[in-house]
C-alpha cells in the first residue's frame, strides 16, 4: 500500500473522528435542568444494574451539564456486583434490580455511618411487553396461566382453545408457537418469571430467576436478540422492554376481569398499587410488587430498579452529591430524560413525594 | 537456550566481533520468545487460581449451578463446543481445499490473485458482523429448508423434529463458524499447495497422469501436514469463537445431537459471554473454570495436531 497516497486522507479522517467524539461527550441530555450553578464538585462513583445503563448515561450527562465540576461514573456491572461493591464501600451509590433483603440491611455498609440505614428509591420503572409475530394478528388477550403455558411449552399451537377462547375476534392459524427467551442472565427474565410464578403458580412452578429456568424454547442474546428473533421468525413470542416492541404484536394481560395493554401509566400504576415492604426505615422505599393485583388499569409485568444510597454518609461531600444527583433523577425532568433514553415509565406524583422526602433525608 | 549453544559452536573459530546490533537483536528476540511463554503462564495461572473456588465451594451455594455439580453444568457446554466446531470443520475443510486447489492449480493467474484477496478479506470481517449476518439473514433464510428436512427426513436422528421456528440452530451456528474458519484454512492450504515441487508435478504428468491424478499423487500428499495444521488453526478459532455463536445460537438445551431444533447445547465461550455481565461472587469463578476447561481442550487439540504433523513428516516429501 502506498502510504504517501493514502496516509494524508486517513490521518485527516482520524483527526476528524477524534475531534467529533470530543464534541459529543456531554451533549446527550439536551433537556438539562437549567438550575443556577450549584457549586457542587467532586466525583461520584456508582455501579450496578445493567438495565439502568441507558438511563444512567442520560441522567449523568444531564447532571454533569448542569454541574460541570461534578463527575459521575456508573459501572453497569450487574445488580449483584453493584450491591456487593456498595456494601464494601467501593461505590457511593448502587443501582439494583431488587431491593436489599432484610438480613443484608442488618449488616454494615462501609460508606455509611454505622446503624443509620440506607435509602432505596424505585426510580426506574420499565414495563415489559410480551411481543409476538403472527400474521394477521396485532394484539392478543391472554391471562397469566396461558402465558405460562405458552412459555413452558404446554400450549404449542396458536389456535389452542386457551388462546382462542380469550380472543374470539382474532383469526388464529394452526402455526406452531416458538417461545423466545433471553439467553443471558437478566433482570427482565427475573421480573417476567416472577410475574408468571406469582400470577399462575400452578402453570409456572419455578421461582423467579434471572436465568431462564427451563430447557427448550428459543434462546436469544439480549433485548435486541429477542426482538430480532421474534421479528425474524414465524409464530414467535417473546418478552422485552416495552420501548423496544416496535411494530410487533403485543399481548394485553388479564388483570382482574379486564385485559390491560402495557403503557407507561399502567406500569407506574402497579407500583402505586403495591405496598411498601414492611419493617423498613423511612427512606427505604422497597416495594413488594403485587403482581396479582386486580385493580383496574395496572400492568403487572414491570421491571423496577432501585437507586440505593446511604441515609447518612461518612463522607458528607459524597452525601451532598448523591442527594443532588438522586433528586435530579426523580424530578419530572429526570424521569422524562430516562423515558426518552430508555423507555421507562415516569414515577407517579405520589411516589415522587415519598421519594423526594427520602432523598431530602440524605445526609 | 539458542544463544548458548550457538556460542559453544562458535568458540573454536576465530572469535567474531560482537557488534551492538547483534546483541540488541539477539536480546530482543530472546525477550519476545520469553514474553510469549510468560503470557501463557500468566493466563494459565489466572485461570487456575480463579477456578479453584468453583470446584471447592459447595455447589448448593453457587446460584449459577442451580443445585447441579460443576461437571454436570459444564458437560453440555463442552459437548456443544466440540460438536459445533466439528460440524464447522466438516463443512469448511472440503470447501477450503477446493478453493485452495482452484487458486493454486486451476484458476487463470489474474483470477487466482483476485480470489486470494477476497478470501483474505473474509478473514478480516469482525465476528460480530458474522453474528449479525447469521442471526438476521442466514437463520430466517434456511428456516423453511429446516422445516422441510424435519418433515421428510425426520426419521434420521440428526434431523429429528421439531424444527426451530427461527432457524437459529446449531447447524446455522456451525455454518457461520465454517464461513469464519474458511479463509484461515484456505489461505494456509493455498500456500502449501503452491510449494509443491514442480518436478513432482511434471513427473506425474510425464507418466501420463491427468490433472486430477497429478493433484492426487503429487500435490495432496505433499500438502497433507499443511492441511492438517491449517485445519487445526481453524479448529482453534471455531472452538474459541464467542460473539458469533452467542448471537446466532439458541442455546437452551442439554446434550442433543439433533441439528434443527430450538434446544441446542451452548458453547463454553458463548456461555461465558452471555452469563458474565450479571455474574458475581462464585458465579464468576464457575465461568472462569469453564474457561480453563476450554483452554485445556484447545491445548489438547493443538498437541494432537502437532503429533499428526510430526508423524506425517517423513512421508510428506517436504524434506
Amino acid at each position: 500500500m502506498n502510504f504517501k497516497r493514502f496516509g494524508a486522507p486517513v490521518a485527516l479522517v482520524a483527526a476528524a473522528a477524534l475531534a467529533l467524539t470530543g464534541c459529543a461527550a456531554n451533549e446527550a441530555g439536551g433537556g438539562a435542568t437549567d438550575e443556577a450553578a450549584t457549586g457542587l464538585s467532586g466525583t461520584l462513583v456508582g455501579g450496578g444494574a445493567s438495565s439502568q445503563q441507558a438511563a444512567q448515561e442520560a441522567w449523568v450527562a444531564s447532571f454533569q451539564t448542569a454541574n460541570p465540576d461534578v463527575t459521575i461514573e456508573y459501572d453497569p456491572a450487574g445488580s449483584g456486583a453493584g450491591r456487593d461493591t456498595f456494601i464494601a464501600g467501593g461505590s457511593n451509590f448502587a443501582g439494583s434490580d431488587r431491593a436489599f433483603k432484610d438480613e443484608e440491611i442488618a449488616g454494615d455498609f462501609a460508606s455509611c455511618v454505622a446503624d443509620t440505614g440506607i435509602i432505596e428509591i424505585p426510580a426506574y420503572i420499565s414495563p415489559i411487553a410480551i411481543i409476538f409475530n403472527l400474521e394477521g394478528v396485532d394484539s392478543l388477550n391472554l391471562d397469566a396461566a396461558t402465558v405460562a403455558g405458552i412459555f413452558s411449552g404446554k400450549i404449542t399451537t396458536w389456535n389452542d382453545p386457551a388462546i382462542a377462547s380469550a380472543n374470539p375476534d382474532a383469526t388464529l392459524p394452526a402455526t406452531p408457537i416458538t417461545p423466545v427467551h433471553r439467553a443471558d442472565d437478566s433482570g427482565t427474565t427475573e421480573n417476567f418469571t416472577d410475574y408468571l410464578h406469582a400470577a399462575a403458580p400452578e402453570a409456572w412452578v419455578d421461582e423467579a430467576d434471572g436465568v431462564w429456568p427451563l430447557e427448550g424454547g428459543e434462546a436469544a442474546q439480549g433485548t435486541s436478540g429477542v426482538v430480532d428473533t421474534v421479528t425474524g421468525g414465524t409464530g414467535t413470542i417473546g418478552y422485552a422492554d416495552a420501548s423496544r416492541a416496535g411494530d410487533l404484536g403485543t399481548v394485553s394481560i388479564k388483570v382482574g376481569d379486564e385485559y390491560v395493554e402495557y403503557s407507561a401509566e399502567a406500569a407506574a400504576a402497579i407500583v402505586d398499587a403495591s405496598p411498601f415492604a414492611e419493617g423498613r426505615t423511612d427512606g427505604d422505599l422497597a416495594i413488594e410488587l403485587d403482581r396479582t393485583s386486580s385493580e383496574a388499569g395496572v400492568y403487572p409485568i414491570v421491571l423496577v430498579s432501585y437507586l440505593i444510597g446511604c441515609s447518612e454518609y461518612q463522607d458528607t461531600e459524597a452525601g451532598a452529591l448523591v442527594k443532588a444527583y438522586f433528586s435530579s433523577i426523580i424530578s419530572e425532568d429526570g424521569q422524562a430524560i430516562s423515558a426518552e433514553a430508555a423507555g421507562t415509565a415516569p414515577i407517579s406524583s405520589d411516589l415522587f413525594d415519598k421519594a423526594s422526602a427520602a432523598v431530602e433525608s440524605i445526609k | 537456550m539458542t544463544p548458548s549453544t550457538a556460542s559453544s559452536v562458535r568458540e573454536p573459530r576465530v572469535k567474531a566481533k560482537q557488534r551492538p546490533g547483534d546483541r540488541i537483536f539477539a536480546g530482543s528476540t530472546l525477550t519476545a520468545g520469553t514474553l510469549i511463554l510468560a503470557m501463557l503462564a500468566a493466563v494459565a495461572a489466572f485461570l487456575v487460581i480463579q477456578s479453584i473456588p468453583a470446584v471447592t465451594t459447595d455447589p448448593g451455594e453457587i446460584p449459577i449451578l442451580a443445585g447441579e455439580t460443576f461437571w454436570s453444568y459444564v458437560a453440555p457446554l463442552v459437548f456443544g463446543t466440540l460438536w459445533s466446531a466439528a460440524l464447522a470443520l466438516l463443512m469448511a475443510i472440503p470447501v477450503s481445499i477446493g478453493i485452495a486447489l482452484f487458486i493454486s492449480h486451476y484458476a487463470p493467474r489474474r483470477l487466482a490473485q483476485g480470489l486470494g484477496y477476497v478470501i483474505d478479506l473474509l478473514a478480516a470481517v469482525p465476528s460480530v458482523v458474522f453474528g449479525l449476518w447469521g442471526a438476521n439473514v442466514l437463520a430466517p433464510a434456511v428456516q423453511p429448508f429446516y422445516s422441510w428436512l424435519t418433515e421428510t427426513m425426520g426419521w434420521f436422528p440428526l434431523f429429528a423434529p421439531p424444527a426451530s421456528g427461527t432457524g437459529r440452530t446449531i447447524l446455522t451456528a456451525s455454518i457461520v463458524l465454517a464461513v469464519m474458519v474458511l479463509p484461515i484454512i484456505t489461505a494456509l492450504s493455498r500456500e502449501v499447495f503452491l510449494q509443491t515441487p514442480v518436478l513432482h508435478e511434471e513427473a506425474a504428468l510425464a507418466l501420463g497422469a491427468t490433472k486430477w491424478e497429478m493433484i492426487r499423487t503429487a500435490v495432496l500428499p505433499f500438502g497433507r501436514p499443511g492441511i492438517v495444521s491449517a485445519s487445526m488453526l481453524g479448529l482453534g478459532r471455531a472452538l474459541g469463537e464467542t460473539m458469533a455463536v452467542a448471537m446466532v445460537l439458541s442455546a437452551s438445551g442439554g446434550i442433543n445431537f439433533a441439528l434443527l431444533t430450538s434446544s441446542n447445547p451452548g458453547t463454553i465461550a458463548a456461555n461465558i459471554a452471555l452469563s458474565f455481565p450479571e455474574a458475581f461472587g462464585t458465579n464468576v469463578n464457575v465461568l472462569i473454570a469453564t474457561g480453563l476447561l476450554l483452554f485445556a481442550i484447545t491445548l489438547v487439540v493443538n498437541s494432537i495436531a502437532r503429533w499428526i504433523i510430526a508423524r506425517r513428516k517423513e512421508f510428506s516429501g517436504a524434506n
